[in-house]
């Protein structure tokens, strides 16, 4: 007799049929080598399972000998069973009372589909972004009718955390810009002899493109992507619905709030990011080619002209709609399932990322026109 | 004597200064429905996440199927968790499976069977809770509150488990829905052998289903046993919670 703390299966070749002796534990840990036995096996076209011996049994076990069962039965070898107890028995009626259908897995669409229902998704998905944004005017214009319905008290908390609480990261951020900047142009502008221009470049590059830029990449990754879990979790909560039922309107208290917030705090933050940024490219001027602060200032007054730096401050507005506007717009979308807020979170950075250097982009192109 | 599966000698756990449990007792025998009882705050889903080694607490032994959980070094632990199944409140099915996946999960990490034999038993155990067969493509997010619980039941039952603990198994089903779910409980105790710890609201199931329970209240067991025994002991909070002589369970 064998040791019963693991599965076996004996094999006995008859002249008529195939005998399988089973015995021992057929339970969930011991059944792979019965597997990888039972998966060799060549019967001939009467099997005989003899399961008199099987000390333990478990679901496991009952699905093993089913899944051989029927595979056998397919290629036309009839099985039988004998020496079958009754708690197995009852057990496998359990298991298998006659409503085991086969059910095969949903197929999945061409590569072709799933290109086409993308492309169709992304398009629907513009269209509702703008049905979205014209909503928001609508009760603009209406809330602009009644300034009561203003809400100031939550502008000024929004204002105040994504602006004020964004100051060190952003002077991070720009102070790092400004050191690159410098640094690489120096090594370039000295082969000539021009250090001095080292002013002209970081004064008009940084207030003019990258201070802005840089901001609102902060801004996008801090603010927008807080704006999206926080009206997300919002209508997971079903927040949202218990507000339009009170006559709420989420556009007046949720999205206008913060892109107006997010609309006055964005110039200021330019405008701070561009003095820590021309700091940064001062203190490398001064290390690198001994240029001292007060002649930088100096040659800065007339290398800067005004327009540069309202440029710069001017997109601030434009950037923080499109950041607010679309984090809010994927806050909205966000279904009641757990996974969807992590999904919509993720969408809203790249896209209001996206957004702003092609909003960038455009800036440039229209002011080069312009001869700006 | 049966077997004893569960015992619980003088837990007693706090939170800062709130106190949870002051030394509760309760036992659990083998192959029996068993419930702990009591109103909302009374302790009983913490005494069930201390069984199932989801939180600590502060004095006392706790024997689960022979283990003492004090003194339980990590490996023993991870052979305790296999031997039983535990259904939540909401579910908890992992999110980015779908049902038949978070099934043979189980199977993929925890034995080496051959994967025709684990999608086998996925379509077994699926049946054995009474979900269609084309459940197990769909995800959690597209089920009803009722095939939730059923679908988390057939990962609980997964490893054939010899205990199971089930969290408010019918909370959110409507009326029939919960009696299936009773009948499905009592079918799966008497023919798989189990031994099933619940914690429950429902006064139905309380009626018909449940052989022993424990009723907490002021942080102590007033009562264990059956409820034709408990019913007999005079307690404000039994006639409260079985609201005696009015429109609940009659003695």
């Amino acid at each position: 007799m064998q040791s019963s703390s693991t599965a076996h299966l004996k094999i006995i070749s008859e002249p008529s049929h195939t005998l399988l002796q089973c015995s021992g534990m057929w339970t969930l840990p011991y059944l792979s080598t019965v597997t990888y036995q039972l998966e060799t096996l060549h019967p001939k076209s009467l099997l005989i399972w003899d399961v008199s011996n099987i000390s333990e049994l478990d679901s496991a076990g009952i699905a093993l000998w089913h899944l051989y069962h029927r595979a056998f039965e397919k290629e036309g070898i009839t099985s039988e069973l004998i020496g079958i107890n009754e708690n197995h028995s009852k057990l496998y009626s359990l298991l298998y009372s006659g409503k085991n259908e086969i059910f095969s897995p949903p197929t999945r669409p061409s590569w072709l589909y799933s290109l086409g229902e993308g492309a169709h998704k992304n398009l629907t998905g513009i269209t509702q972004f703008i049905a979205f944004l014209g909503e928001a005017f609508v009760l603009l214009f209406y809330t602009l009718l009644h300034p009561s319905k203003i809400r100031y008290r939550s502008i000024v908390a929004h204002i105040f955390t994504t602006g004020a609480s964004a100051l060190p990261i952003i002077a991070i951020s720009a102070f790092l810009i400004g050191v690159v900047i410098a640094y690489q142009s120096i090594v370039q502008l000295q082969k000539f002899g021009a250090d001095i221009f080292i002013v002209d470049t970081i004064g008009i590059s940084l207030t003019r493109e990258l201070a802005p830029l840089i901001t609102a990449i902060v801004v996008a990754g801090r603010s927008g992507s807080a704006f999206t879990a926080q009206i997300g979790a919002m209508k997971m909560t079903q927040e949202i619905d218990a507000m339009k039922t009170m006559g709420f309107d989420p556009f007046t208290f949720l999205v206008w709030p913060r892109v107006i917030a997010l609309m006055i705090v964005m110039p200021l933050l330019i405008f701070f990011a561009d003095i820590i940024g021309i700091f940064g490219g001062m203190v490398i001027a001064q290390a690198q080619s001994n240029l001292s602060f007060t002649e930088f200032i100096h040659r800065l007054q007339g290398a800067l002209a005004l327009k540069h730096y309202m440029i710069g401050i001017i997109k601030g507005p434009f950037f923080a709609f499109l950041i607010a506007m679309v984090s809010t717009y994927r806050g909205m979308q966000v279904s009641s399932n757990t996974e969807s807020i992590g999904y919509y979170t993720t969408k809203s950075v790249v896209n209001a990322i996206f957004l702003v250097i092609a909003c960038d982009a455009l800036f440039s192109i229209l002011l080069t026109e312009l001869n700006l | 004597m049966k077997h004893v599966i569960i015992e619980a000698r003088d837990i007693v756990t706090s939170f800062g200064d709130t106190i949870i449990h002051d030394h509760v007792n309760c036992t659990v025998y083998e192959n029996e429905i068993y419930a702990l009882l009591g109103g909302s705050g009374s302790g009983k889903s913490t005494l069930l996440r201390e069984m199932i080694l989801l939180q600590s607490f502060q004095s006392g032994t706790l024997n689960v199927l022979g283990y003492n959980l004090t003194t339980i070094t990590p490996l023993q632990a991870q052979d305790l968790r296999r031997q039983w199944g535990v259904l939540f409140q909401s579910g908890a099915l992992y999110s980015s499976l779908s049902v038949g996946e978070n099934i043979a999960m189980l199977y993929r990490e925890y034995t080496d069977l051959s994967p025709k034999l684990i999608d086998e038993l996925v379509a077994l155990k699926i049946d054995l809770v009474g979900l269609p067969q084309h459940a197990r493509y769909l995800f959690p997010s597209e089920l009803s509150g009722g095939m939730i619980k059923r679908a988390a039941l057939a990962r609980a039952l997964a490893l054939d488990p010899k205990l199971l603990f089930l969290d408010e198994p019918t909370s959110g089903l409507d009326p029939l829905s919960s009696r299936q779910f009773d009948a499905l409980i009592q079918q799966l105790r008497d023919l798989l052998g189990l031994t099933i710890v619940m914690v429950t609201h429902d006064l139905d199931t309380i009626h018909n289903s449940i052989d022993r329970f424990a009723l907490l209240g002021d942080k102590k067991v007033i009562a264990e046993g059956r409820l034709s025994e408990v019913l007999q002991i005079d307690h404000p909070l039994v006639d409260y919670f079985f609201q005696k002589g009015s429109y609940g369970i009659k003695g």
